[in-house]
């Protein structure tokens, strides 16, 4: 394959909080990594890893405190308001949790049309009823859906209400933060598929946010594992898991339960030392072709 | 034979709704025996949560006990008194639920939190029950915890919190420990940490575990016995090795076929298509028929009442009649079977 250039790069991106405070925390601390046009990169860590504050900052949710932000070629990261809604629309999110991330007042109808009319994407109610059923069956909906409340639906059909509303504006990127979290697992896997269909159909782009490894090695391309505000480290998803170098990524695959009760009796979980997680002379670098380390020149060697 | 704690029979448990009456419960029975962790797994509506919520009689006033008893210590829990009930509740049978954070009471300090069941079950001094809850929540791992008994619920980290309950709920030593789906909203790490401390508590206090989750692979860690529920059944129950590797139930399969693993290298996550039955009109047969592309015919006119399938191991399916056509399960449970039958020969020899 050869390389494309990325749809989304990003470039020693920082995002303090209560900068110059006691309680200041550097949620992302100096990050760089790029994102291939129609490839899924999952980034997975735990809470308070600084993952879904790094997705917030892509889609400028939050002002970042340094660093810069591609989409195609164009640095986005100080855009002004105005501006930011032209590519909004090229850049749609997907949330956590079905509940509360629709309007309960709002029908359906209504809440996947939003951007359509924000955007001026349509010119009458008949398009713009064309587009809403479109959009329904594209998620595996159907058109009575349309005149429905939130309330009316399970939390794996509102999130499929969500990845509709996120699709009608036509973007060619979305930044999905947990949208499986919050379901059960059968129900997870036919939003995990759904979204690998739409994906192939509309030749999209995702940034799919995580904490479960065992959905997110399904739908990525490539895997980023983050810790305390930073990458620790980056490959495909296959070498990922197959050959996990840095300690933490070893701890946090060895701590995901098997359905096998043998294997679990077994079950030894890698332990990571976490008073003294970083070096001075460490930093995310490429040590075998593809695969990012956050280590220093000397460990590098060793992979070389 | 080990000895039971609590023996739930032909329960039964309706609930109002605007739209009518959803027959939530529907005939359950199921025991727990004396030291061991039952599991009891299912999709969100199986009516999991509200069986446990029943043995803690903590139910809303829109659900209706229709029929049914709850054996516990030779008394059928079901007619307690409420003054009987609270003694019981929080002291021999205690429960852990899925969020901490609500679980907790925001304006109290954890000390007096963790103490309260033994100032109320027990009428313990204050400055005793301080101590003893300093003690438990050494013992369930918050560091510093002597310094911190004054320090409030926001003040810990959801993992932390999540001991807090824990230590609440195992302070007065309870015969009985209800874990509802306890690992659920923590980060697989923590979620280790906790399911390696309520082995080590059982281990060391003897109690009896109950406990919920929909994750497969905690089930398999935890468990010592499983019972698979759907729309308001038990549909299969056995040992953790019958449920992992000889499964008998179409849904059984449904659910080990769905779960990802780490080692499983497809492109493509199976599913169980469609959604449960409403259970406001529940179907006349088997609740799965629809979902099952092992159907039989008669799985849409009759319940399937228990097959043996050994000594500790029963299901709910047409498909272990006698006069039922062999069927080929999904390959992922041929694979697990396979295991089985070996190891079972292996254990002849």
């Amino acid at each position: 394959m050869t390389k494309k250039d990325p749809i989304v790069s990003v470039k020693h991106l920082k995002q303090y909080f209560n900068v110059g405070k006691p309680d200041e925390v550097k949620a992302v601390d100096d990050i760089s990594f790029d994102i291939y046009p129609g490839e899924t990169l999952g980034l997975v860590g735990e809470s308070g890893s600084g993952k879904s504050t790094t997705g917030r900052d892509i889609i400028r949710l939050y002002d970042p405190t340094d660093g810069e932000i591609d989409f195609e070629g164009k640095n986005i990261s100080k855009l002004k308001r105005k501006q930011m809604k032209d590519f909004r629309s090229q850049m749609q999110m997907i949330f956590q949790d079905p509940y509360a991330s629709l309007n309960p007042r709002m029908k359906v109808e209504d809440i996947i049309a939003e951007g359509l009319d924000i955007n001026h994407l349509v010119k009458n109610a008949d398009e713009r009823d064309k587009r809403v059923h479109e959009l329904l069956h594209l998620v595996n909906l159907n058109e009575e859906h349309a005149s429905r409340y939130p309330y009316e639906f399970s939390g794996g059909q509102r999130q499929r209400i969500g990845i509709a509303r996120a699709l009608a504006v036509k973007p060619k990127f979305i930044i999905a933060d947990e949208p499986i979290s919050a379901l059960d697992v059968s129900v997870q896997a036919q939003v995990v598929n759904l979204m690998q269909d739409i994906q192939e159909k509309e030749g999209l782009t995702y940034l799919f946010i995580a904490h479960d490894l065992s959905m997110v090695k399904y739908i990525s391309d490539r895997i980023a594992v983050m810790y305390n505000g930073k990458i620790v480290e980056m490959a495909d998803t296959d070498e990922l898991y197959n050959h996990p170098l840095h300690k933490y990524t070893q701890s946090l695959l060895s701590a995901v339960p098997v359905p096998d009760p043998h294997s679990e009796k077994q079950h030894k979980i890698i332990k990571f030392d976490h008073s003294k997680p970083f070096k001075d002379d460490q930093y995310l670098q490429e040590v075998t072709p593809g695969h990012w380390l956050y280590c220093s020149d000397e460990e590098a060697k060793q992979y070389k | 034979m080990a000895q039971k704690v609590l023996d739930v029979k032909d329960l039964s448990i309706d609930f109002d709704t605007l739209n009518g009456t959803v027959k939530a419960i529907r005939d359950v029975s199921f025991h727990l025996d004396k030291g061991e962790t039952l599991a009891l797994v299912g999709e969100s509506g199986s009516g999991k949560s509200i069986t446990v919520r029943t043995i803690m009689r903590l139910l809303a006033d829109n659900e209706t006990i229709t029929n049914g008893t709850i054996d516990f210590e030779g008394k059928d829990i079901l007619k307690e008194s409420k003054k009987e009930m609270d003694k019981i509740r929080g002291g021999k049978i205690a429960m852990i639920s899925q969020d901490p954070m609500t679980s907790l009471d925001p304006t109290m300090n954890i000390g007096n939190q963790v103490a309260e069941p033994l100032r109320v079950h027990e009428g313990m001094s204050k400055h005793k029950a301080l101590e003893q809850a300093a003690e438990v929540l050494e013992e369930v791992g918050i560091p510093n915890a002597r310094e911190r008994m004054r320090d409030y619920p926001h003040q810990f980290s959801g993992g932390q919190r999540q001991r807090i309950v824990i230590a609440m709920a195992i302070i007065d030593n309870p015969d009985v420990l209800i874990a509802d789906e306890p690992t659920t909203a923590l980060d697989v790490t923590v979620q280790a940490q906790i399911i390696k401390l309520l082995k080590d508590l059982k281990d060391k206090i003897g109690t009896s575990i109950i406990f919920i989750t929909h994750d497969l692979g905690v089930v398999a860690n935890i468990a010592d016995r499983v019972a698979v529920m759907y729309a308001g059944k038990i549909v299969e129950y056995g040992t953790v090795d019958d449920i992992f590797y000889n499964p008998q139930h179409p849904y059984t399969w449904g659910l080990l076929d769905s779960m990802p693993t780490l080692s499983m290298n497809s492109d493509r996550l199976n599913t169980i298509p469609g959604t449960p039955p409403n259970l406001i009109n529940p179907p006349k047969g088997d609740a799965f028929y629809a979902r099952n592309k092992y159907a039989l015919k008669i799985d849409h006119e009759k319940q399937p009442p228990f097959f043996k399938v050994s000594d500790t191991h029963y299901a709910a399916t047409w498909l272990l009649d006698k006069r039922a056509p062999k069927v080929t399960p999904p390959e992922s449970i041929q694979k697990r079977q396979a295991e089985f039958k070996k190891r079972g020969e292996a254990d002849h020899d």
